[in-house]
């Protein structure tokens, strides 16, 4: 029986760029900026690196295929460099092979870096792209927030949840990520908005408004990691382990077979499942003290709490309402202001979300800290609900 | 376009029947061919599509349409164009071939006017397809006519023409072409038919003339017709359908026809043909009313720049998004042609799950074997709304764009594209068939493609 990841490797060291519309840097620039951070957070050398993983989702943005943008970009040692790409899980799928080489022993020390440049495409929302050259010819030319709107009809109908009512409840899922992003000199929109406001927005994909869909930004993030052997050897104090790394793509189910009926996501549930076994977890509501998940859509959010275990079953929207997911609930979400507003530079978003949590457990998220948290979640849903990769993965303090 | 002619000379009334911006003669002549497939004891052996606005010029268009029937591959496909008397003439060769194959002929036209025309108020958009048999029906279905008497006449007068690579028709004076044209031109020809026949003009019931409601007064005049005899020629709910017309008209006369009632079919362009058909006295039953039903399905479109847009008369900015590449890979095309074309998906031997596309191994979390699925028509299988959305940021001719899970009726789930529907008009649970429509528009290779979309019931 595998033993799985849990505190086997250490995150020593991490950067992350202020996200936004960048107009005055290119890749390079970020992953510059996130690196010079990370490496200084560390407080090791450059060329103590001994394999990277970079990942990019939309290569054709100005950052291009295979290791060569991060190994000309940071010049690195001519180290190995493995490019990822696994939809919007792709920043926590670089994560994943960073850890999975240092557990494995294949590398003392690992840097794992995500980085999107997605406003030089010259217009709003996500680059128009080829979904095969088979599904072109029989799916709908869907658009993102188009596949995750039919989340709310679906989770509306499977409740007998009036629309109005579950609009309510994402409407407050967007203003408490925009409260939270507030306080975050990192975040692409740092502005409060009102449940008026995201009720009475233009209509993007019938339910989603403008405010119920996240940002489109430029950013990058990045990771350094080794085992906490080694952390400590080399005298470190404040480090996180990785609890759980894990991963679950759908399989066709949800596209093609009746039993999936539109309203949550499966993957979600699967992933979440193996990182709590990972991760020791038997009570996640009373384990996890924060969590950043993937609100590429308020509804995204609203249904994954069921996924993740949060919320029972039909509640979600009763337990966004009473707050529980609020900056001073039980169990806070999105506290750095989410894909909201962050935005959603694709191959960066899974490492900001480590970021941010990797933060709040070492203590030094600023007026965003929680008290003394000890387990943090990330959560990555990549593709559209028919179709996805899910990710799950626990960080922890060093025990 | 009414301030063209402030007097108000032309007085536009009833209805024109027009595509929704995926309909074209090809889409048109799929729908019509199911309905009258439905239900037919055996498939056709040839497919003839009539039509002067099929989408491709060099393409066979007939094939794609069996293909979208889902014919055998070892049906003998044509198309027929160049003149709005192909119908009739193509009914003529069916009825009267050698080889004894059963015909599905579709007459199909999508018809464009430059706007402000007279065509523009006159046309409609329309499609018919009559299975036709030269060998007399065996079993026990009857024939629903037979075609007891046929003439021809070749005649280049020009009424009106459209270039290769025109958009549109150039129309002649109306009165040159009823006096010298029709009125000279048809009786001669309708005599012949009769004659061959041996009908009498006072013994047809039906005289299905496809021409200007003052010509055909002129012509039944002329033939010693009145005007009890004279087929509804669809001017006020549905519009002139070029080549498909004057099958359309005589699908009408057929569903009005009792038995031993005898039919006078014209069809005028480059020459007249003349066809004299009889509803044999021991028809077993009437045919379906369809054109009723077809009728009725209606959707008034109520944006005159919409309407213009989508035929492509007005250069409208769809956006940014609309400037995606839609190249079609040619190999998947052929590779999965009768998935795409025919709708046709898998269906598990070993769990029964019904899935889109077909595929090696079943979706079926549950059985999951590997090379157990068989080739299943998904066309005909009623659907199911699971989930939808109103999309008003993807790329859509008519925003917004509504897609949504759909299930089949027996199993299966596929993501599809609702047509004919408005924002508001869809539901959770709403019950969809499946049509064949134009699914993208590749321009800069002046490529169209095709896929099946739902739509209410």
């Amino acid at each position: 029986m595998a033993s799985g990841i849990r505190d086997r490797v250490a995150i020593v060291g991490m950067g992350c760029t202020r996200f936004g519309e960048r107009w005055d840097a290119g890749p390079e620039d970020l992953m510059v900026e996130a690196f010079a951070e990370a490496l200084t957070d560390a407080g090791i050398e450059r060329d103590e690196i001994g394999a990277a993983w970079l990942g990019i989702f939309f290569d054709e943005q100005s950052t291009g295929k295979s290791a060569l943008p991060l190994s000309v970009g940071l010049r690195l040692p001519n180290v190995p460099v493995t490019r990822v790409e696994n939809l919007c899980a792709t920043g926590t799928e670089a994560l994943r092979g960073a850890v999975y080489a240092v557990a494995a022993g294949a590398c003392d020390i690992a840097l794992a870096m995500g980085v999107e440049k997605l406003k030089d495409t010259g217009y709003a929302g996500l680059p128009e792209r080829t979904k095969g050259s088979f599904e072109d010819l029989y799916l709908p030319g869907s658009t993102a927030p188009g596949a995750f709107a039919q989340l709310a009809a679906a989770y509306a109908a499977r409740h007998g949840y009036p629309m109005e009512r579950l609009r309510e409840a994402m409407a407050h899922i967007s203003c408490k990520s925009h409260e939270n992003g507030a306080r975050n000199p990192k975040a692409h929109l740092r502005n409060r908005i009102t449940p008026a406001q995201v009720l009475g927005a233009p209509m993007i994909s019938y339910p989603l408004g403008v405010f119920d869909c996240c940002g489109v930004s430029d950013g990058a993030a990045c990771a350094i990691v080794m085992t906490p052997e080694r952390a400590r050897a080399l005298g470190k104090r404040d480090f996180v382990t990785v609890k759980a790394l894990q991963l679950a793509p759908s399989n066709g189910v949800e596209m093609g077979h009746q039993s999936w009926d539109g309203s949550y996501t499966l993957t979600t549930r699967l992933a979440a499942q193996r990182a709590y076994a990972e991760a020791g977890i038997s009570a996640p509501r009373e384990a996890i003290d924060l969590m950043e998940v993937h609100d590429c859509f308020s509804i995204t959010e609203l249904v994954v709490m069921e996924d993740l275990g949060f919320s029972d079953a039909g509640r979600a929207p009763y337990d966004v309402l009473a707050g529980r997911y609020d900056r001073d609930g039980a169990i806070p979400c999105q506290l750095d202001g989410g894909l909201k507003c962050f935005g959603h530079p694709i191959g960066a978003t899974g490492l900001r979300m480590a970021y941010e949590v990797y933060l709040q457990l070492l203590g030094r998220a600023g007026e965003r800290q929680l008290p003394a948290p000890a387990l943090g979640l990330t959560h990555n849903l990549g593709g559209i609900p028919n179709r996805n990769v899910a990710s799950v993965a626990i960080f922890g303090v060093a025990s | 376009m009414g301030w063209l002619e402030p007097g108000g000379t032309r007085a536009p009334s009833g209805a024109r029947a027009i595509c929704n911006w995926d309909e074209d003669a090809l889409t048109l002549a799929v729908e019509a061919g199911r309905e009258c497939l439905r239900g037919a004891a055996a498939p056709p052996q040839a497919v003839t599509l009539v039509s002067t606005t099929l989408p491709f010029v060099d393409r066979s268009n007939a094939t794609l349409v069996a293909a979208a029937l889902d014919l055998a591959p070892e049906t003998q496909t044509l198309d027929v164009t160049g003149t709005l008397r192909a119908g009739t003439t193509a009914l003529a060769q069916a009825a009267g071939r050698s080889d004894g194959l059963r015909t599905l002929v579709i007459a199909a036209d999508a018809r464009t006017a430059r706007p402000g025309s007279a065509q523009e108020l006159e046309f409609g958009s329309a499609a018919v397809a009559l299975l036709v048999s030269s060998a007399k029906p065996s079993g026990q279905q009857s024939a629903l006519a037979d075609i007891r008497g046929v003439a021809h006449l070749s005649a280049d007068l020009v009424d009106h023409y459209r270039a290769s690579g025109e958009a549109f028709d150039y129309a002649l004076e109306e009165r040159w072409v009823r006096d010298e044209g029709l009125a000279k031109l048809v009786p001669d020809t309708v005599r012949m038919a009769l004659e061959r026949a041996a009908v009498k003009s006072s013994d047809v019931q039906h005289c299905v003339l496809p021409v200007a409601p003052a010509a055909a007064q002129r012509l039944l005049r002329s033939l010693g017709l009145d005007q009890a005899q004279l087929a509804d020629a669809l001017r006020e709910d549905c519009g002139d359908s070029g080549a498909a017309h004057p099958l359309l008209m005589l699908a009408a006369a057929l569903e009005a026809a009792a038995p031993g009632d005898h039919i006078l079919l014209v069809g005028f362009g480059q020459g007249v043909d003349a066809l004299v058909l009889s509803v044999p006295r021991d028809r077993e039953a009437p045919p379906r009313p369809q054109l009723a039903a077809a009728l009725a399905r209606r959707r008034e479109e109520g944006s005159y720049t919409r309407y213009l847009a989508h035929r492509g008369l007005l250069d409208v900015d769809f956006g940014k998004r609309a400037e995606r590449d839609n190249r079609s890979a040619q190999s998947v095309m052929w590779r999965k042609q009768r998935q795409l074309a025919g709708f046709v998906g898998g269906r598990c031997a070993a769990c029964g799950t019904v899935q889109f596309p077909k595929s090696r191994v079943c979706v079926n979390p549950a059985c999951r074997h590997t090379d157990t699925q068989a080739d299943f028509r998904l066309a005909e299988l009623a659907g199911r709304v699971k989930t939808f959305t109103e999309d008003w940021q993807a790329f859509a001719p008519r925003p917004p764009a509504i897609y949504g899970n759909v299930e089949f009726e027996g199993g299966g789930n596929l993501l599809m594209e609702l047509t004919d529907t408005e924002a508001g008009e869809a539901r959770i649970g709403m019950p969809v068939r499946f049509v064949f429509r134009l699914k993208d528009v590749d321009n800069l290779r002046a490529f169209r493609r095709y896929f099946w979309k739902a739509t209410g019931v």
